[in-house]
């Protein structure tokens, strides 16, 4: 929190200096580095915005950063990012030109799109004009300048801060993301595309960066969207995006958002994704991982209106020292609901994969329909997985179930294969992808299918690394 | 709530409901002062003749224990423990331990007939012998004669320790050390009495046996410490049965149970725990904070631990695996109920250390009425543990509206060649199954009875015969029983 905006509030900031002079030696020093660039943060003029971020920085300082001493980090430690000497993404004032946009969807343009480099919106790439009358696209700043009133609501919907102390941080700290918003009954048909770049500084100006967006996406009642979200790296830099994606799926509203995370190899990234199910309302969450040196996905969906249904899913491929984690919390709230959670993984080197999965039916929540399922192979000696598939039922009338594999490929499989004439290779490669392409299949959308079984046989071809 | 469901409760009820071994056995009782300290531990450790090394073992477990967090994960609430308002030390008054049951103070032989455990040899189904610990004693050993003859050593552990005290110091402490959690090393502090048992190299234990444990006075918490060792070859099949009586407040009962089996040994160690659950509100009820863990030391052993939870207000209880001994074997079979409103956290860990090591857990859970149950179970690969094999099955079976079933399985694989299997499933006795019994002329409430023992019938097999009558009783009979 910067000390100059502490400044400036008197009313509230007592609490602040005191926090920062007090306990800002316990602060990251990256954190610290926010006080010098307090004026550049979005809504840096808005009080009500000001008061926010006080209150959650006064959070984040008093939990720091969270510990494997926490149920939910048992398997994920941060503590390396502590001492990484980040810089604040906004610090810079110029963002490295790129040349080139990575784009997930085949040939046809995508309807809209927005691209960001390294925490800045870049908008000769990016386009919204054909997106339906009413339907907002916007970076958090342009947002918070053109629909104030809309972003402090949605903001304000989701108190939560209280034990997240990464949201905390985000909530403090929150550098750029964007805001999505589709109006009552519009039905935006074709893919919105969302690139988020980072690692595009290289040669002399190679500090860390540290970034933090916040993503809003309202789906208003009945209406639709679909939301590709694609996290890349121009390089193999060390940096940290602290995420918070905030969803709202309106009565009978659809989103399908798909997140494909491909950060750097040396990269840190924390999604927090929180969405809220209206009446019938149907959300497809599908997530894609082969990046970062360490990512996790903390994801807390609430079905809150009856006839709601969930498709969470996804897969992550590491090698290396790379180390994935995907937590969930799925609340069903009401009756009728049904979610279906498919994860599928592969660790190679001396990777680790992490899932922790929580199952919740609340009381009454009676007729719920809640299946998961998270299986992972194991593929060289180093490799680990962790998982807690959770159910915590206080509904008796309810259809819930998880189940949990951890294993190598199928011997009988292989020698199937061999038999047939298909050299070791071959096999092992098809047997994986058959085994990932499972999870493909929660996609609806057909063309982003086709590019992420390409990333997977990308994936496949690229030599096995027997680092240590 | 339909009519299958309100049938289902007053079933379930009614195996709780009326707790039968509730009732208070009126004798003469030798207490240390009540409270914790190192005088108490003193005291304990004097009355039993204990060697110096055993008292310094208590004692820095006790300040160890001092200060140690409780435990605060498990799925519970309850009001904290006040460790000082209660006796750690209360014995049936004898003069000398007795050499046959004839000296047997009359009122305790009475309180276990009305157990239905018979201490008299003559009287009991042929192959169980009982050591039968009553507070913080144990009162009385059967058939330890036929079993020295075959080289079996069946006794109290304050026995073994002055008989034995090798294989006690060897053992005890080295599956469950004294640092291991606050209840344990509460144990280790404390412990009063317990069984133990050392089966030697190639034999094969005649009988089945058993140990049955009574807490009995007011304000006592019971601390029974079992060690059992069986020795390479070696087979043992091992029975435990607990009761309390009715009690407004709530007692401790933490234990400690050390298992080791040696090259192709196996050890079967079975338990119906039917505490006294608190009444439907919930006022008083055992606390059983229960530490169990088994080493397969050796190449080819095994351990199987089945149980069968229907009593206690708040369970706590993870009966363990250690499979240290290349394709060692650790089972565990559980049902657990809770009614009213009973609470219980359980489950087991089993640790693949050794290479082809293999694991079952078979887990089932009923809970009614206001109850709370959660599964709680780790399965741990180490990157040695080639070839291992673990498959897990959890079922819950929801019975009412309001009570709760949680399932909470960790599973940590550090080896690719290891394959590790999860399931759960959570749901209410279906309405489908219900209509098919009712449709062939079988009443409502006989059909209830028969789902749930159905479900239970997977870990009811595991039990031995003479266990099996018992945890019938509790878990299936009762509930037609009252059909009437």
């Amino acid at each position: 929190m910067a000390r100059t905006s502490a400044r400036r509030l008197e009313p509230v900031s007592n609490g602040v200096s005191r926090m920062t002079t007090e306990a800002g030696a316990a602060l990251p020093s990256w954190v610290q580095r926010y006080q010098a660039v307090g004026d550049a943060l979005p809504g840096a003029d808005r009080p009500w915005l000001n008061a926010r971020r006080a209150e959650a920085l006064a959070a984040f300082a008093a939990s720091g950063l969270p510990t494997r001493r926490q149920e939910a980090w048992k398997y994920t430690d941060l503590k390396a990012l502590a001492s990484v000497p980040f810089a604040p993404a906004i610090e810079r004032a110029t963002v490295p030109a790129i040349d080139r946009v990575p784009t997930l969807l085949t040939d046809d343009e995508p309807l809209a799109r927005l691209v960001f480099v390294d925490g800045h919106l870049r908008p000769e790439w990016s386009a919204t004009a054909g997106l339906p009358e009413g339907v907002v696209l916007a970076d958090l700043v342009t947002a918070l300048a053109r629909h104030e009133p809309l972003v402090e609501h949605w903001l304000g919907e989701r108190d939560g801060i209280a034990g997240r102390s990464m949201v905390a941080l985000n909530a403090a700290l929150m550098d750029g993301g964007y805001v999505i918003w589709v109006p009552r009954g519009t039905i935006v048909d074709a893919p919105i595309e969302i690139t988020l770049l980072s690692g595009a500084a290289r040669g002399a100006h190679t500090t860390p960066l540290v970034h933090h967006p916040r993503i809003l996406v309202v789906i208003e009642d009945g209406a639709e969207a679909t939301l590709v979200e694609h996290w890349a790296a121009c390089s193999d830099a060390t940096y940290f995006n602290n995420v918070v994606a905030d969803v709202q799926v309106g009565a009978g509203a659809r989103l399908r958002h798909y997140r494909i995370q491909e950060e750097s190899v040396e990269a840190y990234h924390v999604t927090t994704l929180r969405a809220d199910l209206g009446r019938d309302a149907r959300y497809e969450a599908f997530s894609f991982s082969t990046g970062a040196r360490l990512s996790r996905l903390d994801a807390e969906i609430s079905l809150t209106g009856t006839g709601a249904s969930l498709g969470f899913g996804g897969a992550f491929l590491m090698r290396g020292r790379q180390h994935c984690d995907t937590t969930s919390v799925i609340d069903h709230r009401v009756p009728h609901t049904a979610c279906r959670e498919v994860f599928k993984g592969t660790l190679d080197g001396q990777a680790r994969g992490v899932f922790q999965g929580r199952i919740v039916v609340h009381p009454g929540a009676d007729k719920t329909d809640g299946q998961q399922s998270c299986r992972t192979l194991l593929l060289s000696d180093g490799a680990e997985i962790d998982a807690k598939p959770e159910l915590e039922i206080y509904a008796d009338d309810v259809k819930c179930s998880h189940g949990a594999t951890a294993g190598q490929l199928d011997a009988n499989a292989l020698f199937f294969l061999r038999s047939r004439g298909l050299d070791e290779t071959t096999a092992r490669r098809l047997l994986i992808e058959a085994f990932l392409s499972d999870a493909l299949d929660e996609i609806s959308l057909p063309a982003l299918r086709g590019r992420l079984t390409e990333r997977i046989e990308g994936w496949m071809r690229e030599p096995r690394e027997d680092r240590e | 709530m339909d009519a299958a469901t309100s049938t289902a409760i007053e079933t379930v009820r009614s195996v709780t409901g009326t707790y039968k071994y509730g009732f208070v056995t009126d004798i003469e009782v030798e207490t240390a002062p009540k409270g914790l300290n190192e005088d108490i531990i003193r005291f304990i450790s004097a009355k039993k003749n204990e060697p110096s090394w055993l008292l310094e073992w208590r004692l820095k477990a006790y300040r160890h224990w001092l200060n140690m967090p409780e435990p605060q994960w498990a799925k519970l609430s309850f009001s904290p423990i006040d460790y000082q308002d209660s006796y750690y030390y209360s014995a049936p008054k004898m003069k000398e331990r007795p050499k046959s049951l004839d000296e047997i103070d009359p009122e305790l032989r009475r309180t276990y007939e009305k157990l239905g455990i018979p201490l008299r040899e003559q009287e009991q189904l042929a192959g169980v012998a009982v050591d039968a610990v009553f507070d913080s004693v144990s009162v009385v050993t059967t058939f330890r004669k036929q079993l020295a003859e075959h080289g079996v050593i069946f006794c109290s552990i304050s026995e073994a320790v002055e008989s034995h005290p090798d294989l006690v110091r060897k053992y005890l402490g080295s599956v469950v050390p004294y640092t291991d959690n606050k209840h344990a090393t509460l144990n280790s502090a404390v412990f009063t009495d317990g069984t133990f048992v050392y089966i030697p190299p190639g034999v094969r234990c005649p009988m089945e046996l058993s140990t049955y444990f009574r807490i009995n006075a007011e304000n006592t918490g019971q601390f029974e410490r079992t060690l059992i060792i069986a020795d390479a070859g070696s087979y043992v099949s091992y029975l435990e049965g607990c009761t309390a009586p009715m009690r407004d407040e709530n007692q401790l009962h933490a234990a400690v149970v050390e298992l080791i089996a040696l090259d192709e040994a196996e050890i079967k160690y079975s338990t119906v725990q039917n505490w006294y659950p608190g009444d439907a509100e919930g006022r008083g009820g055992i606390y059983n904070f229960v530490t169990k863990r088994g080493a397969c030391r050796g190449h080819h052993s095994k351990i199987s631990w089945t149980q069968v939870e229907t009593g206690s207000a708040i369970t706590w209880k993870y009966p363990s695996c250690i499979l240290q001994g290349d394709h060692s074997v650790g089972e565990f079979f559980s049902i657990a109920i809770t009614n009213n409103r009973q609470q219980a956290d359980t489950g087991t860990k089993m640790i693949h250390l050794g290479r082809d090591t293999r694991s079952r857990i078979v887990s089932k859970g009923i809970s009614a009425g206001h109850g709370n149950q959660t599964y709680r179970g780790l399965v741990r690969i180490g990157p040695r543990a080639a070839g291992a094999r673990n498959h897990t099955q959890c079922d819950s079976l929801l019975i009412g509206s309001a009570c709760g079933a949680h399932t909470v399985p960790y599973i940590e694989n550090r080896n690719r060649t290891a394959m590790v299997e999860h399931e759960a499933t959570t749901s209410k006795i279906s309405d489908d199954q219900l209509f098919y019994c009712r449709q062939r002329g079988i009443p409502e409430e006989t059909a209830v009875a028969l789902v749930v023992n159905g479900f239970c019938r997977e870990v009811l097999q595991q039990l031995p015969m003479e266990f099996a009558v018992e945890a019938q009783k509790l878990v299936g009979i009762s509930l037609e029983g009252s059909v009437g």
